[in-house]
């Protein structure tokens, strides 16, 4: 059996991959890609965390499909956002919206 | 109806009649007058049935009829009032009575009742007359109705009031209320004819005096109270009480006195007031610029005796610890005063020419025989001559008010300008007005004392007597010659009015007043008479105990009944030599005096007549003394009190209240609130303008910083937790 170590370094890969993907990328469809790749790290740990240390109750489990659900109601409000700024500005480059400068 | 009952209700008839007319009846002329009378009457009536009831009883003078009645909590026990009605009572209300009955319907005469309205009369000046046209189309004048007609009228009904209540009330403090009701009547009355500038001034002077008197006099009852706890009579004049009072040393030991002696001064000094006793007595005569009944009613029978009889009712505590020699100090003050005030008001009373103001210093005069058979301990000839004296002084300025009345008459018919007051304008006014003339010597004689036949020659005999028998020689001999002067300047007023031959048109066309005016005459005269003939002594050669003797009844009202004089010749032919001489040198004088000539006495007694006309300058002096320095308070010195003082305070705050703004403004204000206030502007400004290049509006700036801040902390917190 795959030790909990591997799972672990696995996720943190995975979630490194996603922040990577967040800081540097410029197109916001990019990022909320990478966004995702974090959230999914998370699942990850999770549900290796249930199956080694506790198996009999299915929090992580739960736990994970709560991430699922609002992960996806994110990327829903994420795209319409992006949809309509692409409308008003006509780009999806996250450094070309910096409307919140002082 | 209880007899207690009905003594409290003695005083309400006058004053609902006062009500009633200031409210409601005050435009009807003879509803007011009536409602005046009828109340005057009912009081009357009921002074006559309680008289009747007590007449009847053994021994009334030990058992009075009292009452009492709790008015309101002081402390943890009650005010209590009450009526009394012993026989010094009966004896006042009695002639109280009596007089303001008359009065009030000689009053309705004397206001010309009936008559038209003046042709330019008006409110606070005495009337005009009216023009009036006969059947033959003359047009001649004749007097007018007073315009303040049913005011007069509502002010009496508030008078009868205040002297109801003081004399049936057994309270001092209630006694005090009904006294000082009289004086606002007296200033109202005095100052009837308000517009009429010497008429307010004499007002004002007259409530101005006798507050003097009054405010030492509330200082007595305060002490009196605070003494003994109560100011019932009847709680007061008992044995314990009395000498405890005059065993103990007044507060603060004030010259020596007992507390009974401290009281009894202050007392006698609010008679001192109200009697118009000397140094006090100066309003009384100008009081005399009010209609005659007023004069009458207030400044001779009614208000004026109240003085007197309050030092009679309170003799006990004023003769506390008197053991029948050596007078105690409250009768050494009033033998003093009352003597001096006799015989120095009775010198005045020669040099005057208007009719009114002889008998006001004559009214002086006979209440300071009052006051001074009182200070020698002659309480019942006090109380006698009290009684007498106001049913005489009464009829007296009655009749001088129907002369008064004539003469105005005669000066309207003649149109000539003339004093209708001056005696040396009339002159044989005995043939014009012969009630009036017989009334009036009937009252004259009375307070001359003519022997044997008049009331007055009784109660002034039994003050001589009393001075005699007593052996207080400057009281009895300065009593004497005051009794020759009275007689003297009593005869002078008759001879000059109603004698020889008119000395003025105006005199020549007077003519008899109205019944309403000349039936009280009557009626008085009678009283001036008879009324003597109840205090006639026992002892009296021939005439003694024909008749009881009631007035000695009053000595009944004291704790301990004050005993008979012996009869003594000499003290009664002192009487009868001074009456009959006096009157008889007054005629003497006067009888030929003619129209424009000065008085007979003037060139004789030369400086001292002009000193008498002139009042020894009391007037004069007590202007220098108190009228101008209080007018100079109260003009120039204020003035520059105002000025200089006050306005200085002010104008110096004034001057502080920059510097001391401009020292905040300066040193607090500016540096530290404000200062304080821009500094945290300042820094938050300037913290915003250095933190703003981090907000560079881009997100993955922000992630970046967040990221570096997360790990930094993570380290920070690494090293501090683990290690």
């Amino acid at each position: 059996m795959i030790p909990l170590s591997w799972y672990l370094i696995f996720a943190a890969a995975l979630f490194c991959i996603g922040l990577y993907t967040v800081l540097v990328r410029r197109n916001a469809i990019i990022i909320l890609m990478g966004i995702e790749l974090m959230l999914n790290a998370v699942n990850v740990n999770l549900v290796a965390f249930w199956r080694y240390v506790n198996p009999q109750v299915i929090a992580g489990q739960v736990f994970a499909v709560m991430v699922f659900a609002v992960a996806a109601a994110e990327v829903a409000v994420g795209l319409a956002i992006f949809i309509s700024l692409y409308r008003r500005r006509n780009t999806v480059a996250a450094d070309e919206v910096d409307l919140m400068k002082w | 109806m209880t007899i207690e009952s009905m003594i409290w209700l003695i005083p309400l008839a006058p004053i609902l009649a006062f009500f009633i007319i200031v409210l409601f009846t005050n435009r009807s002329k003879w509803l007011s007058h009536t409602l005046a009378i009828l109340a005057a009457l009912t009081s009357a009536v009921m002074v006559f049935w309680l008289i009747s009831k007590v007449l009847s009883t053994e021994h009334f003078g030990e058992h009075p009829i009292q009452s009492y009645l709790p008015w309101f909590p002081a402390g943890d026990s009650w005010f209590t009032i009450s009526v009394l009605v012993d026989p010094l009572t009966i004896l006042t209300l009695f002639f109280v009575a009596v007089t303001i009955l008359m009065i009030f319907i000689y009053s309705v005469g004397y206001h010309n009742f009936g008559a038209p309205k003046g042709d330019h009369d008006r409110p606070g000046l005495q009337p005009h007359g009216a023009t009036v046209s006969d059947a033959h189309g003359h047009k001649h004048t004749v007097m007018s109705i007073e315009p303040m007609y049913s005011r007069f009228f509502a002010f009496f009904g508030l008078f009868a009031f205040g002297m109801y209540l003081l004399v049936t009330t057994g309270n001092l403090l209630v006694l005090f209320i009904g006294w000082e009701i009289m004086g606002l009547c007296s200033y109202l009355l005095i100052g009837f004819w308000f517009a009429k500038p010497s008429a307010r001034a004499a007002g004002i002077k007259a409530f101005l005096t006798t507050r003097v008197a009054d405010v030492l006099m509330l200082l007595g009852i305060a002490y009196l109270y605070f003494a003994t706890g109560t100011l019932n009579y009847k709680e007061i004049f008992v044995p314990e009480v009395l000498e405890g009072l005059a065993a103990t040393p007044a507060i603060g030991n004030i010259l020596g006195l007992s507390a009974a002696g401290l009281i009894g001064i202050l007392i006698v000094i609010g008679t001192i007031g109200k009697s118009s006793q000397w140094p006090l007595h100066v309003w009384l005569p100008d009081a005399m610029e009010g209609p005659t009944p007023v004069s009458a009613m207030i400044h001779a029978a009614t208000m004026v005796s109240a003085g007197v009889y309050l030092v009679i009712r309170f003799f006990p505590l004023l003769s506390a610890g008197w053991d029948g020699h050596g007078l105690t100090a409250p009768m050494q003050l009033m033998a003093f005063i009352g003597t001096f005030t006799a015989i120095f008001a009775a010198t005045i009373a020669i040099a005057q020419n208007d009719v009114k103001r002889v008998l006001a210093y004559s009214t002086i005069s006979q209440l300071g025989f009052m006051i001074a058979a009182l200070g020698i301990g002659g309480y019942i000839a006090a109380a006698f001559h009290l009684m007498t004296h106001a049913f005489f002084k009464a009829l007296l300025f009655l009749g001088s008010g129907s002369v008064i009345h004539g003469v105005e008459h005669g000066v309207l018919h003649t149109g000539d300008h003339i004093d209708p007051q001056d005696m040396f304008n009339m002159g044989g006014l005995r043939k014009k007005m012969p009630v009036t003339f017989w009334t009036f010597l009937v009252g004259g004689f009375a307070l001359a004392g003519f022997p044997i036949l008049t009331a007055g020659f009784w109660s002034k005999d039994e003050i001589l007597a009393d001075a005699f028998i007593h052996q207080h020689w400057p009281v009895f001999i300065t009593l004497a010659v005051a009794a020759l002067i009275t007689a003297f300047y009593t005869m002078r007023q008759i001879t000059l009015t109603f004698l020889g031959q008119p000395r003025t048109k105006a005199a020549e066309h007077a003519h008899e007043s109205h019944w309403t005016m000349t039936l009280p005459l009557v009626i008085l005269a009678i009283f001036a008479v008879v009324i003597g003939w109840a205090g006639i002594p026992e002892e009296f050669p021939v005439l003694g105990g024909i008749l009881p003797n009631v007035v000695h009844v009053v000595g009944e009202s004291l704790p301990e009944h004050p005993e008979a004089i012996p009869f003594n010749w000499l003290p009664l032919l002192t009487s009868i030599v001074v009456s009959l001489g006096g009157l008889f040198l007054g005629w003497l004088v006067y009888r030929n005096v003619k129209a424009g000539q000065p008085d007979p006495l003037a060139k004789p007694l030369g400086p001292i007549w002009t000193v008498l006309k002139n009042k020894y300058y009391f007037d004069e002096l007590y202007d220098y003394i108190f009228v101008r320095p209080a007018k100079w308070m109260a003009e120039d010195f204020a003035i520059w009190m105002d000025t200089n003082v006050i306005d200085g305070i002010l104008h110096g705050i004034a001057s502080v209240g920059p510097i001391l703004g401009s020292f905040f403004r300066n040193y607090i204000d500016k540096p530290i609130v404000n200062g304080f206030g821009d500094w945290i502007a300042d820094v938050t400004r300037k913290m915003g303008v250095s933190l703003r290049v981090i907000q560079t509006g881009r997100i993955q700036q922000y992630m970046l910083m967040a990221l570096v801040s997360l790990v930094a902390f993570g380290v920070v917190f690494y090293l501090l937790l683990v290690q």
